[in-house]
């Protein structure tokens, strides 16, 4: 066998002609899913934990059973919730004003996808929250810092550098999930991978969507454990 | 209301019967997983750890591809892939004709190599807690290779890796939710049925998170027990 034919069973250069295009769009709508929802989940997240370790007994009830019906039920579930449940509420999102976002199978899965990672992100800030040591505290007050620096200047920092390890596990697990999103009707890299699978029935496709899958997680893998190493250099 | 509840009743008319029978596939797939995943998990731990060079290389290649793959495009590419070779394999032979794998099977596959790639993680993580000395003592006492393995080491790293396994558990449990996208009848499938029947998108779906609710919380409740037994030499004498 020549290597040409070779190449045409892994990389056929009339099929990268035709889908390589769609497949760059399917990795941006990909990134783009990602990015959003994970910073939006974060934000969310942050007040989740905040408000899980509140000295409110109801925001603790409530913020607890938001993470455990999160945490509990497949993403997918809930993206088919949010999609077409919410969305059969025609009438009453047009009345509201906000039947422009229910409509869109983008809004819905940046929404489904924003609230289960905070669910997630939640509990990885709250353990990260715990493990900055009392005296920490003490020495703040002892200082007479304010309530609000106490938690930006010496807490968060602390804590954050215990948060990166597990945040960066999320985040491969977000960018894994986001493929679910190709079940409602959104183009992203897997969405895109179906499409020209079910136009060209060549079994290749799939394995160029894996090893871009692959490429994208180690990436983001490596480069997390720099960033942590690095940021963690006081340590050792 | 009662009109909405009425839906799900097992009576003929009500999705109840069928909503309990996707639950059921849904359960029997998940724990169809563990009797390959488990011990597969543990084998590319033990060869992660191994002193030769090749099965180091299997183990990491194993356990990065299937732990960075999605989990849907696993389920597509052993689906699809075993068809596609099948039939494949099947023409060469002189028979020509539709091949179908069976659904079951395939997401058995699919789901049990990401469960072994995630465990063996866990294993890996356990083996590192457990103290040199134990495998001294073992060589002290004159125990054979695999009588230490399985009577002194494998007691000690089940109870570390427990936690770790249930979480690895309760994502499969989840993920296989999955497989309603290559038409294997399960509870997201049964849902998916009911919902295009009825257009009660909102209580359908609704019913099925809190049915995957009460599944994760069940087996967490299991592996609390699981926990407490294996830690019981641990806790101290009641009084």
């Amino acid at each position: 066998m020549s290597p040409e034919q070779l190449l045409a069973y892994v990389l056929d250069p009339d099929l990268l002609e035709r889908y390589g295009a769609r497949f760059v769009d399917g990795l941006l709508v990909t990134a783009k899913l990602v990015a959003i929802s994970f910073t939006l989940g974060a934000l969310l997240g942050m007040f989740l934990a905040l408000a899980r370790m509140s000295q409110s007994l109801a925001l603790q009830r409530l913020a607890a059973g938001y993470v455990y019906f999160f945490r509990g039920s497949p993403l997918l579930a809930q993206l088919f919730l949010l999609y077409y449940g919410l969305g059969s509420l025609k009438g009453f999102w047009q009345d509201l004003g906000l039947w422009w976002f229910f409509r869109e199978a983008w809004y819905c899965a940046l929404l489904a996808f924003t609230l289960n990672t905070a669910a997630y992100q939640a509990e990885i800030f709250r353990a990260s929250l715990m493990a900055v040591a009392p005296g920490q505290y003490e020495a703040a007050k002892a200082l007479n810092l304010k309530r609000s620096t106490t938690f930006f200047k010496v807490v968060l920092p602390q804590s954050l550098l215990v948060a990166i390890g597990p945040l960066g596990n999320e985040l491969i697990m977000m960018i894994k999930a986001s493929a679910i999103a190709s079940l409602v009707t959104i183009y992203d890299l897997m969405g895109v991978t179906k499409l020209a699978f079910s136009r060209s029935f060549d079994f290749q496709i799939y394995l160029w969507a894996a090893v871009l899958y692959l490429l994208i997680v180690e990436v983001v893998r490596r480069t997390l454990k720099h960033l942590e190493a690095r940021l963690g250099r006081h340590l050792n | 209301m009662l009109d909405q509840l009425s839906l799900l009743s097992f009576a003929s008319g009500g999705w109840g019967q069928a909503l309990l029978a996707g639950a059921l596939v849904t359960v029997s797939l998940a724990l169809a997983c563990l009797p390959i995943g488990l011990p597969l998990g543990l084998l590319v731990a033990l060869a992660a750890r191994s002193r030769k060079r090749l099965p180091r290389a299997w183990a990491t290649t194993f356990s990065t591809v299937f732990r960075g793959l999605p989990e849907l495009l696993t389920l597509l590419i052993i689906y699809y892939g075993c068809q596609i070779a099948a039939q494949k394999v099947l023409a060469a032979l002189g028979y020509e004709g539709e091949v179908l794998i069976n659904t079951f099977l395939a997401a058995m596959v699919a789901f049990s190599l990401v469960f072994a790639a995630f465990s063996s993680e866990i294993w890996l993580m356990a083996f590192k807690t457990l103290p040199k000395g134990q495998l001294e003592a073992c060589a002290a006492l004159g125990l054979g290779k695999r009588t230490g393995f399985f009577r002194v080491v494998l007691p000690q790293l089940t109870r570390i890796a427990l936690p770790g396994l249930s979480n690895n558990w309760l994502s499969l449990l989840k993920d296989t939710s999955l497989v309603s996208t290559i038409s294997l009848i399960d509870l997201m499938r049964q849902t998916n049925l009911a919902v295009s029947v009825t257009k009660e998108p909102m209580l359908f779906y609704g019913v099925a998170c809190l049915v995957y609710l009460l599944f994760s919380a069940l087996s967490g409740r299991v592996f609390a027990l699981l926990e407490r037994r294996s830690n019981r030499h641990l806790q101290g004498a009641r009084p």
